[in-house]
């Protein structure tokens, strides 16, 4: 076997096979090759004997150093946990009408929000708050049950209409099915419609308005955000603003239910949620507090965030 | 089992001109093969040799001391150039800052945005070791590798600690007595000391020098800064004290890419072997000068060479051209009263016609070739449009992303509002004004930033922009109810003697528009 021969044009020893007439040169490795070789079977082994390595049934043997991908991802949670610690103990401490008054802490508010949002809230108000028939719109200029920070809070915490929350925010407008013939509603819903300039005014709507309606929406339809009753003389609908949906809505209300989130996120969390929604652009000022104008704000966690949805 | 001195005799007759193992500077012959991991009676693995090359002086010897000189120089020193960029900026000359992604050289400037210029560099770089192999051979395995550099250098420090050539040979094969161990432990801690040094300019790029240095040694630099310096110590400790001529010829890449890109025009060094053959001693060459060549075979070309190879075997793998050899073979040939340039810097094909009788070329004729032309316009050309777009560019950007969702909000009296993330980029070292108007909308459109509040809304806003930054701003642009819009730009205005502008270009979204 061993037919060792030197090659003639190389002048290098062959390894002494062949295989159908082909031959290998016997060019030596350098030995140090041989021992980085060896290291790295040496590294795996203490690999082996260190991490996770060997399939079982169910997992794989756990490694002398107890290391897994599950147990670091909970190491750097708890680790980024701890680093919002000073931010998030800040703003549990700040009242939420305080909170513009330092532009950090907002802007921080305004993120953790943001990501709070894409979990909870995505689901009813779309993920750009932009809403959607019977959910409301959160960056519109529009609110049904006022707009500052701190009433944003409440809603968030006690939520509308929640049967297991004394505090929720709750009304129910009455359903006028059968109460009006088919004369009326369309007079009625032609008022309504008259009030953001849709439809003309028209006498026997307005009469019926002053008498059913104003004492809840207002003589003029600005709604009244203390009971949570809509304005109707704006150009946003809840339900939809034609005549046909308008009507539906006088004979058969419908009510929009959002949980009270006090029992499912803590109050900082909240607050930071309030901050966001306010921020989508239609907040309001709290009115006797009359703040200056908010000092330039560092947007932009808040802005990237909104990228990333 | 062939007979083993068999294999010898036909070994060393056969392995003349082109003896592989001799080709990979290993030297090794089959009948060296020694034993352990026998392979059918070989060796498939051969034991580690040190080269101690031996000291030599002459013109390429010296531009591979200025080379190093320089090349060190410019490694150690320039973290430590100061460069003023006012208050809003560091004071390092050359500079990667990478905690802010910034790339600061002298008085350029480079943002994440225009890697392209450090991009353009890296292939200007790759362009310019086509250009140098295709103009003057390995060169740059010869005198400015940094591998060659340093293993240059770490021989230095043998020759200093433990004599030259034939001393160190000795010194090697000498047990271990106490006075071994005191150079062995005397010239290890010097390499241990100048790898360190490496490992530590290094680092020095990515931080300002003098702060990162008190740091490092007070023990408050990151843990990254010493982890880089342990590596870099660890890795020019091992390649440059032990593994020297091994990386050239087993773990870099270059040297097997210019195998291919060398040819008979390229400039190599070249064993004349039409003069220099049949070697043979001066006594022999006296009794009958006929019959032998210019070589008197002293192995003086060996001798010196830091990859210890022998250049009379023709072109190699391990033969990294940086010239030592001819200035061996040119002092010797001076001293036995024969003309230089046994041993030079010459194309194979100037070699051929030497050979045939024609006069002997000047070798700075291989640098006229085409591709060497061809290359040259390509780098340039990559150079003066870098050149130009460095030129160029302006220090103020302005880019304009509308919010998708939603796209457009209606707002309580009708009117409607777009909002917009807005990134104003302010490439100067100092915090500047900017205007912010729009452009194509109907009149009435106002527009307003969380910072300003819709009370102040206006066609035109300025925004504050710090230095060295950019400024992320949310706005919000409303038409008032019944007007339209549809595409339009904003306009940025720096409002400086500058006057720098940019215009981004956008849409304003609307019920019913697409």
């Amino acid at each position: 076997m061993a037919n060792k021969r030197i090659d003639q044009p190389t002048g290098t020893e062959t390894v002494g096979h062949e295989w159908d007439g082909i031959e290998e040169l016997n060019t030596p490795l350098p030995r140090w090759w041989l021992w980085t070789f060896y290291a790295t079977i040496a590294w795996a082994l203490v690999y082996v004997v260190l991490y996770p390595a060997w399939p079982l049934i169910d997992k794989a043997t756990d490694g002398t150093l107890g290391w897994s991908s599950r147990g670091q991802l909970a190491k750097e949670m708890s680790a980024a946990d701890a680093a919002r610690e000073g931010v998030v103990r800040q703003i549990a401490a700040t009242d939420i009408e305080q909170l513009a008054a330092s532009p950090e802490l907002m802007g921080q508010a305004i993120a953790g929000g943001a990501a709070a949002f894409k979990v909870n809230c995505v689901q009813c108000h779309g993920a750009g708050a932009a809403g959607s028939p019977g959910y409301p719109n959160l960056n519109d200029d529009d609110w049904i049950w006022g707009g500052t920070l701190s009433e944003i809070e409440y809603t968030i915490t006690h939520g509308i209409r929640w049967e297991g929350d004394d505090a929720t925010r709750a009304n129910y407008m009455p359903a006028f099915q059968g109460m009006f013939d088919a004369g009326q509603v369309n007079a009625l819903a032609g008022h309504v419609l008259s009030l953001s300039g849709k439809a003309k005014p028209n006498a026997a709507g307005a009469n019926l308005f002053a008498e059913n309606c104003a004492a809840c929406h207002g003589p003029a339809g600005g709604g009244m955000p203390e009971m949570g009753a809509p304005a109707l003389n704006d150009a946003i609908w809840l339900f939809g603003g034609t005549e046909a949906e308008v009507k539906k809505q006088i004979l058969n209300p419908r009510h929009g239910v959002m949980p009270a989130w006090n029992e499912r996120l803590d109050p900082v969390t909240i607050k930071m949620l309030a901050a966001y929604v306010h921020s989508r652009g239609g907040g309001q000022e709290a009115a006797p507090a009359a703040t200056e104008t908010p000092a330039p704000t560092d947007v932009a966690q808040a802005a990237k965030a909104e990228n990333d949805g | 089992m062939a007979d083993q001195k068999d294999i010898e005799r036909t070994g060393t007759e056969a392995g003349k001109p082109r003896d592989w193992a001799g080709a990979l500077g290993s030297g090794a012959t089959p009948s060296a093969a020694g034993a352990g991991h026998g392979f059918m009676g070989s060796s498939l693995y051969e034991k580690g040799k040190t080269v101690h090359n031996k000291r030599i002086d002459g013109p390429f010897r010296r531009f591979k001391w200025l080379v190093m000189v320089v090349t060190l120089a410019i490694y150690y020193i320039t973290p430590w150039i100061r460069w003023d960029r006012g208050p809003y900026a560091p004071d390092q000359a050359v500079l990667v800052d990478l905690a802010h992604r910034r790339f600061y050289m002298f008085d350029i400037e480079i943002w994440p945005h225009e890697f392209y210029f450090v991009a353009g560099m890296l292939i200007m770089a790759g362009i310019g070791l086509f250009l140098v192999t295709s103009a003057v051979g390995r060169a740059w395995c010869g005198y400015a590798c940094p591998q060659t550099v340093w293993t240059d250098l770490f021989q230095h420090v043998d020759r200093l600690i433990d004599g030259d050539r034939n001393a160190r040979m000795r010194l090697d094969k000498a047990p271990w007595t106490a006075s071994k161990i005191a150079r062995r432990t005397a010239k290890w801690a010097i390499y241990l000391t100048i790898a360190f040094w490496t490992g530590g300019a290094w680092i020095m790029y990515f931080a300002d020098a003098p702060t990162l240095t008190v740091n490092f040694w007070a023990g408050q630099a990151a843990p990254v800064a010493y982890a880089t310096v342990a590596i870099l110590t660890g890795t020019t400790f091992w390649l440059g004290g032990f593994m020297r001529e091994q990386v050239c010829i087993y773990m870099c890449p270059w040297p097997r890419i210019q195998t291919a890109m060398l040819d008979e025009k390229s400039l190599i060094v070249t064993y004349k072997d039409w003069r220099g053959e049949q070697r043979g001693s001066l006594k022999k060459a006296a009794k009958d000068p006929e019959a032998y060549g210019d070589c008197i075979d002293c192995l003086q070309c060996v001798a010196v060479c830091p990859t210890g190879v022998d250049i009379r075997e023709g072109q190699q793998i391990g033969c990294i051209t940086c010239g030592l050899c001819i200035d061996a073979c040119d002092k010797v040939m001076k001293e036995v009263g024969r003309p230089r340039g046994l041993i030079d810097y010459a194309t194979l094909e100037q070699c051929e016609a030497e050979a045939a009788g024609a006069p002997a070329t000047p070798a700075w004729k291989a640098l006229l070739r085409p591709r060497v032309f061809v290359y040259f316009g390509v780098w340039g050309a990559i150079g003066a449009a870098l050149l130009f777009a460095l030129g160029t560019r302006t220090h103020t950007d302005l880019t304009v992303s509308p919010d998708r969702n939603p796209p457009f909000m209606l707002l309580k009296d009708g009117s409607v509002r777009n909002a917009y993330t807005l990134r104003l980029r302010n490439m100067e070292a100092r915090p500047r004004d900017m205007e912010v108007a729009l452009t194509g909308l109907p009149a009435g459109a106002v527009m307003w930033t969380e910072a300003v509040s819709l009370e102040n809304a206006a066609p035109t806003q300025v925004i504050k922009v710090p230095a060295n930054e950019t400024k992320v701003v949310r706005a919000y642009v409303m038409l008032p109810p019944g007007e339209r819009g549809d595409s339009f730009a904003f306009r940025l205005t720096s409002l400086d003697e500058q006057g720098e502008q940019d215009v981004a270009e956008t849409t304003f979204a609307m019920p019913g528009s697409k």
